[in-house]
């Protein structure tokens, strides 16, 4: 049984019928959809369990807490963190980065250097423009190659003692390039810069191991990988967090509070001020335990197969052009344009077929400038999608032409 | 292939297919009185708009730029709503009036489509200090 007949009927949203077609939802490294069991388990919480977290003596706020921190070590596991004390909750990938720039930001100096990629999600760019102009530092991108790929020398050529932090992207949310994590942690190591890698794009879809990618830290969101939106995930190493300042106060990440000082809580709650999103964590746990059972390797795979699909039918039609590297070296996305059409034009007639892909700038306008164009229309994929997805995607786009 | 050939056909009207691929008020107007650009942040789409004013009065206008159908269609339709107006009608127009020349309604989701343009030629009047 392929992984796609054996997950299909776990996604009630694809019983949809969207324009007078069956749903082909091919737009998950935007917001992936949930399995039933992501949904039941969030469901059950509030009908049986709700309460607050760390702080209610009684049965419900003992089981929230419980489960909330069971997430904890289920995500731990599921990354290959060294501690559950690595693993910090947000509210999603975005958030993490925000937090990690005014974390990191205090550190930093006039002249001091953030480097990034030109393929970044303006989530990694627009936090670190912030804190540079803050403190004075500059923010400087390695290019992207031709064929999609980091310019490796020109890495080497930008790292130098004046880099403090190197933020990128595991894998692009454009282009699909998955980027050499641990080779570009140990360059940025031997400047003595710190690592920040962007996994929103990843951890839906390759398996993780934290202590083999070597970074100091790594942010991802529940809502890209079959979890609900609302909560994410930032690892850091620990003795990386043991030296971080939090930025963000309130309840929760404090151990003590007088009027005018306070100390911290520990790791990790001394990241998670207020109420965190309990029910959501559930939810996380829920689809990290269905990505589990299916086993990332076999995710992966299956996901390289329709990629590698998707790249052979869609080339084959005419006018029709895809942006990235070979299948082997990418993610479960593939941008790509059409001859004399705006994407926005493409993703709506695709609609009106029942094929839901994103289209635009893909909050990546950097690179949209690199590759020379106003934006692009993107096919990406999960557990669920078949062969039969993307062959009516390639057909849909075979007759679009003509009925123009 | 008959059902895809039709679904396009149904999704925009024909006014709108006509100005996308032939639209009348494209181009460039050398020694503009008045320009302005601006970009729709969801998609990236940019309109260039061009005007040339005499008394207040829009004697030509033109636009440019990289845009979907939905907003080259409204561009064009704007363009030639607006010539032979004074600044004060002009930016009277709205969606309601492109719309009804486009003869189409759009999704809630497309409207920046149709509204970026008119923002523009707003824009423009606004700075044009000229006469």
């Amino acid at each position: 049984m392929t992984l796609d007949e054996q997950t299909r009927p776990d996604f009630p949203i694809l019983e949809r019928v969207v324009n007078g077609h069956p749903l082909v939802y091919l737009d998950s490294a935007a917001s992936s959809q949930k399995p039933r069991v992501v949904m039941e388990a969030m469901t059950r919480y509030y009908e049986r369990t709700h309460a607050n977290v760390h702080r209610s003596i009684h049965t419900l706020g003992e089981e929230a807490t419980e489960l909330y921190e069971a997430a904890r070590d289920r995500v731990q596991r599921f990354i290959g963190a060294a501690s559950r004390e690595e693993v910090v909750f947000t509210r999603g990938t975005t958030d993490g980065l925000n937090l990690l720039a005014s974390a990191l930001g205090r550190t930093l100096g006039p002249g001091d250097e953030i480097l990034i990629t030109e393929l970044e999600h303006h989530s990694n760019i627009v936090p670190w423009q912030m804190t540079a102009r803050e403190r004075g530092a500059v923010v400087r991108a390695v290019p992207i190659t031709a064929e999609g790929r980091l310019d490796v020398a020109a890495l080497d050529r930008l790292l130098g003692p004046r880099t403090r932090i190197v933020a990128f992207a595991h894998v692009s949310n454009v282009l699909g390039t998955i980027l050499p994590v641990s080779d570009i942690a140990e360059k940025a190591r031997g400047v003595g810069a710190i690592t920040v890698v962007d996994g929103a794009q990843a951890a839906p879809h390759l398996p993780l191991d934290m202590s083999t990618l070597d970074c100091d830290f790594y942010v991802f969101s529940a809502h890209k990988m079959l979890g609900p939106t609302g909560i994410g995930v930032l690892y850091g190493r620990r003795a990386r967090l043991e030296r971080l300042e939090p930025t963000r106060g309130g309840g929760e990440m404090i151990k003590e509070v007088w009027i005018d000082r306070a100390q911290w809580n520990d790791l990790p709650w001394r990241f998670e001020p207020g109420t965190p999103p309990i029910a959501e964590a559930v939810g996380l746990t829920a689809a990290i335990e269905y990505l589990e059972k299916l086993g990332m390797d076999r995710v992966a795979e299956h996901e390289r197969e329709l990629t590698r699909r998707t790249l052979a039918e869609l080339t084959a039609v005419p006018g029709v052009r895809v942006c990235g590297p070979p299948a082997d070296e990418r993610g479960a996305v593939v941008a790509f344009t059409v001859e004399g059409l705006h994407p926005h034009d493409v993703a709506a007639f695709l609609d009106a077929e029942g094929i839901a892909v994103r289209a635009g700038h893909h909050c990546a306008q950097p690179l949209m400038r690199c590759l020379g164009v106003v934006g692009t229309a993107r096919a990406s994929f999960s557990v669920f999608n078949s062969a039969e997805d993307v062959t009516r995607l390639a057909r849909a786009l075979g007759g679009l032409r003509n009925a123009l | 292939m008959t059902d895809v050939a039709v679904g396009p056909r149904a999704l925009y009207s024909d006014v709108i297919r006509e100005r996308w691929r032939r639209p009348r008020f494209r181009g460039e107007l050398t020694g503009a009185d008045a320009v302005a650009e601006d970009v729709n942040p969801l998609c990236g789409d940019r309109v260039r708009v061009q005007l040339a004013l005499i008394d207040g009065r829009i004697e030509a206008a033109r636009f440019a730029g990289d845009s979907c159908a939905i907003c080259t269609a409204s561009a064009d339709v704007v363009m030639e709503l607006a010539t032979g107006r004074d600044r004060g009608a002009a930016r009277a127009l709205t969606a309601a009036d492109v719309l009804d020349v486009l003869k189409t309604d759009v999704r809630p989701t497309r409207m920046r489509c149709v509204t970026l343009p008119l923002g523009v030629l707003t824009t423009a009047l606004a700075e044009d200090g000229t006469r």
